[in-house]
């Protein structure tokens, strides 16, 4: 059972008593590159701050076996109007060493400057933020991302408005971190990216429609189920339990991926 | 031109605690202003110095015209109205925006009924626009103590402070600090508006600390120079309406506040001005 990095059991999660996403259970293994895959609303980003702690279960649980985590939002929560450089915003990723008063060293520096390195920004450490292209913004994140030093990886829609060279060079630094044993969690929305890059894949429309390997996961079938639960849903907002109830053939189908991946585990 | 500046201020006693008391609040306010600005709550400040105001009357019913059950009163009502906007916004659908003009405009009613209940007119003028002139020594070390615990405070929050600015949502994934730390400055708006209002009033308190910061911000790309333009500003305004008002016998309270705001159109001229001879560095 060591392999095992998050154990979701019956999760549920959502704001103000209201849920977004909707009885989860599955695992994720260890130094695995995973994509999270789903429409909009479907619970994607919700997923992503309860694992993070961000977002407290309103039931079910989120067992956690890794050492570190990093979390990535999407790049819309992040204010670049603020006036700072990219080492300010780089070297909030020594906040798990650091914390609120520890003092940089000049080592941190020498690892930051590596990680700016690493993601194509040799000597930008003292340009300000608002003078980064979209690209440009997301190689830093990715830097402080890296300079977490994370078992569990988490990428909010980590490509969006971002060019296919960065794309590119982005993939490239995750392969490597789950190379490194480092569990990767990642959203995103482009099929053939995930087709081509990514060994597993979840996919969810406020409910677990199908967790495996992305050859199985991403078939025209589980992806015609997807888009009929999230039209299901839209109407009953909200009440799973009157649902599953009602609805024979939807807790069939949820029991279907737990199978697939127990079968892969 | 000795005696047009320095005059005033060797040779009275009460000029020499004006400056003393001005520039202690520039240097303190400035950069609370400065964090009010980047978090889009440049108005919550001017919320906030409205609703200190039944606090303060209430010190002034109960006690008179004297500087510390005001500035208790002040400092208790406004911390209520901050921390109660920042639960409801935390708790409820209701944004902190919305949660604290209500509150606030609960407090400036009440306030106004308060100080219009059993105070003349002058009083009223008094707890509105202060009176920097007639700082005693208790206004004094009230606001040199301000400022002290706001330097503290800011210089040991100033990583939260930023992260919580520029990314919470990450803040918030790798510690647990981000919500003190926003009440924390809550306090620190607070506990500045009540120092600012023996000087500047109530309303007024808040120019000093919002003035500087949105001058700074034409000025420089970065928070540390921010609050450095910031205080810089607020000291040398705050200068020269001391010395105008000497001169022309004006209230200073406002007058502080008409000189940053006329130095205001001339220094985005000039900032404008700067940011088209300073080429746009293309993107590699």
């Amino acid at each position: 059972m060591s392999d095992i990095c998050l154990e979701f059991k019956n999760l549920t999660l959502g704001y103000q008593g209201r849920a977004a996403v909707h009885h989860l259970s599955g695992t994720a293994e260890r130094g695995v590159l995973t994509a999270i895959v789903g429409a909009n609303g479907s619970g994607k980003s919700t997923l992503m701050k309860g694992i993070a702690g961000i977002l407290m279960p309103i039931s079910g649980t989120c067992e956690q076996h890794f050492g570190r985590l990093a979390y990535l939002p999407q790049q819309s929560e992040l204010d670049r109007t603020f006036p700072a450089r990219v080492v300010d915003l780089v070297s909030l990723g020594f906040w798990q060493d650091r914390g609120l008063l520890g003092r940089i060293t000049r080592r941190d520096r020498a690892k930051l400057a590596a990680c700016l390195d690493a993601v194509g920004l040799t000597g930008f450490e003292k340009r300000p933020l608002d003078s980064l292209s979209g690209g440009q913004m997301q190689r830093a994140l990715f830097a402080r991302t890296m300079l977490q030093n994370a078992d569990l990886i988490l990428l909010d829609e980590p490509f969006n408005a971002v060019d296919e060279r960065t794309v590119g060079d982005l993939l490239c630094l995750i392969k490597e971190w789950a190379a490194e044993g480092r569990t990767v969690l990642c959203v995103l929305h482009d099929h053939a990216l995930v087709r081509e890059h990514f060994r597993q894949t979840l996919l969810i429309a406020r409910k677990l429609v199908a967790w495996g390997s992305t050859s199985e996961v991403l078939t025209s079938e589980n992806l015609r189920r997807a888009r009929n639960f999230h039209e299901a849903w839209d109407e009953t907002a909200g009440w799973c339990e009157d649902e599953r109830s009602n609805s024979s053939s939807v807790a069939r189908q949820d029991d279907e991926p737990k199978q697939r991946v127990a079968a892969h585990v | 031109m000795y005696d047009a500046v320095v005059g005033p201020f060797v040779q009275y006693g009460f000029m020499q605690r004006a400056l003393l008391g001005s520039v202690v609040l520039s240097v303190s306010c400035a950069p609370v202003g400065v964090f009010l600005m980047l978090r889009r709550m440049s108005l919550t400040g001017d919320a906030m110095s409205h609703a200190i105001l039944p606090g303060a009357a209430l010190g002034f019913l109960l006690f008179g015209l004297d500087i510390l059950p005001m500035t208790i009163g002040g400092l208790v009502v406004g911390l209520v109205v901050a921390l109660g906007s920042g639960l409801v916004s935390r708790f409820t659908v209701q944004k902190e925006d919305a949660s604290m003009a209500a509150f606030y405009l609960i407090s400036l009613a009440v306030g106004v009924l308060l100080v219009s209940w059993r105070g003349s007119s002058v009083d009223l003028m008094h707890v509105l626009f202060g009176s920097v002139l007639a700082l005693n020594d208790e206004a004094i070390g009230l606001i040199v103590s301000i400022a002290a615990v706001t330097f503290l405070a800011v210089g040991f929050c100033w990583r939260g402070l930023v992260a919580e600015c520029l990314d919470p949502l990450f803040l918030r994934s790798v510690s647990r600090i981000g919500g003190p730390v926003h009440f924390l400055f809550l306090v620190l708006v607070v506990l500045n508006l009540v120092g600012g209002f023996q000087a500047l009033g109530t309303l007024l308190s808040v120019g000093l600390m919002m003035l500087p910061a949105v001058a700074a911000r034409f000025w420089s790309n970065d928070v540390r120079t921010l609050c450095l333009i910031a205080i810089a500003i607020a000291v040398v305004s705050s200068l020269g309406g001391l010395l105008l008002s000497y001169h022309a016998s004006m209230p200073s309270g406002p007058h502080h506040h008409a000189r940053r705001g006329r130095l205001h159109p001339v220094r985005i001229f000039w900032s404008k001005r700067r940011a088209c001879e300073r080429a746009p560095v293309a993107p590699p």
